[in-house]
């Protein structure tokens, strides 16, 4: 039985591979590019040889920004980023958890003045294994990633 | 009469001048053995000196006896001058003002901000937006770091050193602000802290981290009086009703009687107001501390208020 590719190459764009299983379409979510004209194709579920099951999202005609890949980090520590052009991978790099994100979340904490102020949430972020925590610099109020509500 | 005296100015090697203080975090142990060191000075009539001229923010947007008319005393004692308020009914906070605008106007009226809020994290909200001096006078559930101080410094003067004391921190350990102040100062010293709770009101998470990462060893107990023939000090908090939803029963009432076994120096602290945690009949015993706890607590301001403003 001939082995076939799940999912086609793209000319230009960004492959997000080694997502964690179950997070891809939170990850779309996340970078709320649905409404777009981009061609987006997403594998859920994909075996993996490193993760046993993956997720894998590819995007044509469109390249993460910093910001963008450190929000990617939050919710799959463990993802790659493949710059496409040209149907050749001419970049890619592992995702870096940032020390800190702003704006995202909102603090779990109902006693935390950013729920009641107009103040952007930020939180410092720390990593444990792999597991990620996220500490607001206001409250001081701390939670793992999974406890999080953007 | 205060004096005025020279040998005050030895304490000023540490500056504090234009720091917000927001949390414990924000001083170092050599930095709140200064403040304790001045502190102790002042309390034998050495003042330092004169903030003639200089103006303190009282704002309260939540009710105080104690700390309020402690830091307006401590300010007036020093020279200086205090304007503010005791609640938010009476400012625009009831016309829908933020309390970023607000902070950012009044720091433009005074020298120094001393802030109580109902909200977690509205201190270090407020300093992020003024360059003028903010002190957490209690912000919600997070911290309260100018009573850490007078608690550390208390316990100092009445057992003399902290390390290796056996320190039970009883009652509302999940909304008490007091305690997470007190922990963030005790983290420094290698002491024994028992965790001492009904299962409601567990110590959250991030304390009982800050506990570890300063390698201090704690155990959990539901039981107040299993342990109290162990300790060196008990620190009582009353349950914090406004922060929470919980009934509104008193987690531990301690009892004179219950004092029969306890070690002859243990000390007694509170953070006040008490409710009926500590039996009023505690008060004459040599175990109580938390009279002379709130004392302190004027000493400890003045001191941080010339640190933070001398020059």
């Amino acid at each position: 039985m001939h082995k076939k590719l799940s999912v086609n190459a793209i000319q230009e764009g960004t492959v997000i591979d080694h997502i964690r299983a179950g997070q891809g379409l939170q990850i779309l979510s996340l970078l709320d590019i649905l409404k777009e004209q981009q061609q987006i194709t997403i594998g859920i579920h994909l075996k993996s040889r490193s993760m046993h099951f993956k997720d894998l999202i590819k995007i044509e005609r469109l390249f993460l920004t910093e910001a963008e890949t450190a929000e990617i980090a939050l919710f799959s520590p463990m993802a790659t980023v493949n710059v496409i052009r040209d149907y050749q991978v001419c970049h890619k790099y592992k995702v870096q958890l940032p020390s800190k994100i702003e704006g995202l979340f909102k603090c779990p904490n109902h006693l935390c003045i950013v729920n009641s102020e107009p103040i952007s949430s930020c939180f410092d972020i720390t990593a444990s294994f792999t597991k990620v925590f996220l500490r607001c610099v206001f409250c001081g109020h701390l939670s793992s990633r999974e406890e999080m509500v953007l | 009469m205060q004096q005025r005296n020279s040998s005050c100015a030895t304490h000023f090697e540490t500056r504090l001048t234009k720091r917000h203080l927001i949390s414990l975090t924000d001083l170092s142990k050599s930095e709140m053995e200064r403040i304790f060191a001045l502190a102790q000075e002042i309390k034998l009539g050495n003042a330092p000196p004169s903030l003639g001229g200089k103006i303190l923010a009282s704002c309260f947007f939540e009710p105080s006896t104690r700390t309020r008319l402690s830091f307006e005393s401590a300010m007036l004692r020093l020279g200086g001058n205090v304007l503010g308020f005791a609640e938010s009914q009476v400012t625009s906070a009831q016309k829908g003002e933020s309390l970023l605008d607000s902070i950012r106007v009044i720091g433009s009226l005074a020298d120094v901000i001393v802030l109580r809020h109902p909200k977690s994290g509205a201190a270090r909200a407020a300093a992020s937006v003024t360059s003028t001096p903010v002190i957490n006078a209690g912000d919600g559930a997070n911290e309260h770091p100018t009573q850490g101080l007078l608690d550390l410094f208390t316990m100092q003067e009445l057992l003399g050193e902290v390390q290796g004391l056996h320190i039970a921190l009883a009652g509302d350990l999940k909304y008490s602000r007091t305690i997470r102040s007190l922990i963030l100062a005790l983290r420094h010293y290698p002491i024994r802290l028992y965790l001492v709770s009904p299962p409601e009101l567990p110590l959250p998470r991030e304390m009982v981290q800050s506990i570890r990462q300063a390698g201090i060893k704690f155990s959990y107990h539901e039981d107040l009086f299993e342990i109290l023939s162990k300790i060196d000090i008990l620190y009582m908090t009353r349950r914090q009703a406004e922060r929470s939803n919980d009934s509104l029963s008193i987690p531990y009432l301690l009892k004179k009687e219950h004092l029969d076994k306890v070690k002859p120096t243990l000390k007694i602290f509170h953070p006040l107001p008490r409710l009926a945690e500590i039996e009023l009949a505690i008060d004459t015993t040599q175990h109580a501390a938390y009279f002379q706890q709130a004392a302190n607590g004027l000493f400890v301001r003045q001191a941080l208020l010339a640190m933070m403003l001398e020059g």
